[in-house]
């Protein structure tokens, strides 16, 4: 472990991702590049079909068969693009683990809890099934499930959303695995329950130093728990740096965007939320150039040419827009930065 | 603690399941048409195994002097034209109807499910080949694949088990592959796959459990149509031969006689009904209970 401590963990170049739609085949995710150190942690930002868990799932290799994936993934320094089906188990539940958006449809209903959380340690490990068991329950215990011990053989439906979804992250980290990615992993909980959940993944992230891919479309949830962040749009990385240097100065229209358009406790009485105007395009008619020039409030007609290439406005600080002179003249994020 | 509080998110009907193992019989003994249909189905099914260890006379033993009595005190339900006793026929040739049905629903079980589970999981040509294959199959009616079936290897019990299986294969396969489709696409699917299983151990853990009530249900459909094919193909003769005793014979038999003993029809006809409804009521019943979805889907 002690050699690879520098190197990249996971590096991908210029991923890419042909989906077939009911509109026919189309470009769900363009030339995402990242790469990620053992525990690191980096956020995925951005608007419902953007291309988040698209992104995700083709990490994972899990994406349909019809799926053309291009690009490089490299986990250690061995490719996964083209990786067959049976090589990419050995590592799904392994290396790579993944939790998902729904507590509520993430476990199989027929399956006792218990049984769930010990099968990747049964599949990757030869351990005894006494053992697994030993150890899922530890796990059920560490997730903070209450009565681990007397409730390691009931049923999902026996669990509240919050419940579950410390069962499905106990299931993710059987392994000991070295990214977890985690898919809005609150999204579908309620509000007193997001900040509990993600605060015991950040505690098991550190605790376990494993790398982590967080994806939100909530800017709040990316701010505090992550240390990179990538927004994405448009299938696009259209901006991405370290957290804090994103929300100090914030370089994409688009990331402007959102930041403007968050909801904030406490903010005065009548203050109009704001919102970005147009709504998410159709993956089959993206625009040809930058793909947020339909609802850009400074586009340009020389943005509609080709997609915008990658500025450096900062240390690792990289925005895809043409005109971050006009975007950034006006500093977005650090003043109104509250971290509430 | 996590109390709680998202009860509105609790109602996934489909996650209740499991709590079925404890309340089935409960509910099951106030469901009209299961109740029915079993208690129909029982009957038929004691029916045939009365007959292994006792009939009031052999179904086989002719006696042509005693042909075409009317019910009578030695003969509860009267003899047929060679004599022989109806009670210890009807008997008899329960067995032989739930032997096919048995055998002939357990092939189309073996590979309508395994073909129907392959399509699903690996996709691609494998599943065009598979259903391509099983339209090909559904075009011929088990009485046809009997006919054909027969003139090969000659009319039989055999004969009758296959064709009838094969004839029940490309239902099942259509239905387990969309119902099987359904689960794959469902997100604990996913989970699983994301913690590294394999489309084998899917199919066999995840796929198969939860499309197994929707199995048994038309298991259940299929034996009653299996019960039907059976005697039509004994009435015509492919089927059970004499001297085996068979619904479908009794009813072959009693034709010439249509007009002298009716009654020689009616009862055979009776057991065919009862254990067709018995079956289909029982297969009613069954899938309100196991998966209340079910009933509104269909
Ligand atoms: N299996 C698929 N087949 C066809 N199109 C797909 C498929 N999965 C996703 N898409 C499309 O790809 C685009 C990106 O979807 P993705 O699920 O990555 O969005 P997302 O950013 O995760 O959004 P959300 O916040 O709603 O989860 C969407 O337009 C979606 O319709
Ligand atoms: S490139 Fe043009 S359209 Fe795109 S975000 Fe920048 S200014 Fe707006
Ligand atoms: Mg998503």
């Amino acid at each position: 472990m002690s050699d690879t401590a520098n190197a990249p963990l996971i590096e991908v170049r210029d991923l890419g991702v042909r989906l077939n739609t009911s509109r026919g085949p189309a470009q769900a995710v363009r030339g995402v590049s990242f790469s990620l150190r053992r525990g690191e942690t980096l956020g995925l930002v951005g608007e419902s079909g953007c291309g988040k868990s698209v992104t995700a799932l083709a990490l994972m290799g899990l994406l349909p068969e019809s799926a053309v994936v291009s690009g490089s993934i490299r986990l250690d320094g061995h490719e996964l693009v083209g990786l067959s089906d049976a090589n990419y188990c050995k590592l799904r539940g392994n290396r790579i683990s993944m939790i998902f958006q729904e507590p509520m449809t993430a476990l199989n209903p027929m399956h006792t809890i218990g049984r769930q959380v010990a099968e990747p340690l049964r599949r990757h490990t030869n351990c005894s099934a006494a053992d697994a068991r030993r150890e899922a329950i530890a796990l059920l215990d560490r997730v903070g499930l209450p009565d681990a011990a007397k409730r390691v053989d009931a049923y999902p439906h026996q669990f509240s959303g919050g419940q579950r979804q410390r069962i499905t992250i106990a299931m993710a980290l059987a392994c000991q695995p070295d990214v977890l990615i985690a898919d809005e992993p609150t999204t579908a909980l309620d509000v007193t329950i997001q900040g509990q959940i993600l605060d015991l993944i950040a505690d098991l992230v550190a605790e376990r130093g494993m790398s982590m891919i967080l994806i939100s479309h909530d800017l709040g949830v990316i701010a505090e728990n992550v240390q990179r962040m990538m927004v994405m749009y448009g299938g696009i990385v259209v901006e991405s740096g370290a957290t804090n240097t994103v929300f100090t100065r914030m370089g994409h229209p688009y990331t402007q965007g959102l930041f403007r358009a968050r909801p904030r406790l406490g903010a005065r009485k009548g203050t109009r939320l704001q919102t970005i105007a147009g709504t998410v395009p159709e993956l089959a008619d993206l625009p040809s150039g930058c793909t947020f020039a339909d609802r850009c409030g400074i586009v340009e007609d020389r943005c509609r040419v080709a997609l915008p290439a990658v500025v450096d406005v900062g240390a690792r600080h990289g925005v895809r827009c043409i005109r971050t002179d006009v975007s950034m003249a006006e500093t977005v994020g650090a003043v109104e930065h509250d971290h509430a | 603690m996590s109390t709680p509080l998202s009860a509105s998110v609790d109602v996934e009907a489909v996650t209740a399941r499991p709590r079925l193992a404890t309340g089935f019989w409960r509910r099951a003994l106030r469901h009209r048409s299961f109740v029915i249909g079993g208690a129909l189905s029982l009957m038929v099914l004691f029916a045939a195994l009365l007959s292994l260890v006792w009939t009031p006379w052999s179904a086989y033993e002719i006696d042509v002097t005693a042909k075409l009595r009317p019910p009578s005190a030695t003969h509860w339900l009267g003899t047929d034209v060679l004599g022989r006793d109806i009670v210890s026929l009807l008997l008899v040739g329960a067995r032989s109807t739930i032997m096919v049905g048995v055998i002939a629903v357990s092939i189309g079980l073996t590979f309508g499910v395994c073909l129907g589970l392959i399509a699903a999981a690996r996709k691609g040509w494998t599943e065009e080949i598979i259903m391509r294959m099983s339209d090909f199959t559904f075009a011929f009616p088990a009485v046809l694949s009997a006919i054909m079936l027969a003139a090969v290897a000659g009319p039989g019990m055999v004969t009758s088990i296959v064709a009838i299986g094969i004839f029940q294969i490309p239902t099942l396969v259509r239905l387990t592959r969309g119902s099987a489709n359904a689960i794959w696409a469902r997100e604990f699917v996913l989970a699983a796959r994301a913690s590294g299983k394999g489309g084998f151990r899917i199919t066999i853990e995840h796929v198969l459990p939860n499309v197994l009530p929707i199995l048994i249900v038309q298991a259940t459909i299929q034996f009653a149509l299996a019960i039907l094919a059976e005697a039509a193909l004994s009435y015509l003769g492919l089927g059970t031969q004499p001297p085996q005793p068979s619904w479908g014979r009794m009813l072959n038999d009693a034709q010439t006689l249509l007009f002298q003993s009716p009654m020689l029809a009616v009862y055979p006809g009776a057991a065919i009904a009862i254990a067709v409804l018995g079956l289909n009521l029982l297969g009613d019943g069954l899938r309100d209970l196991l998966d209340p979805r079910l009933a509104r889907e269909r």
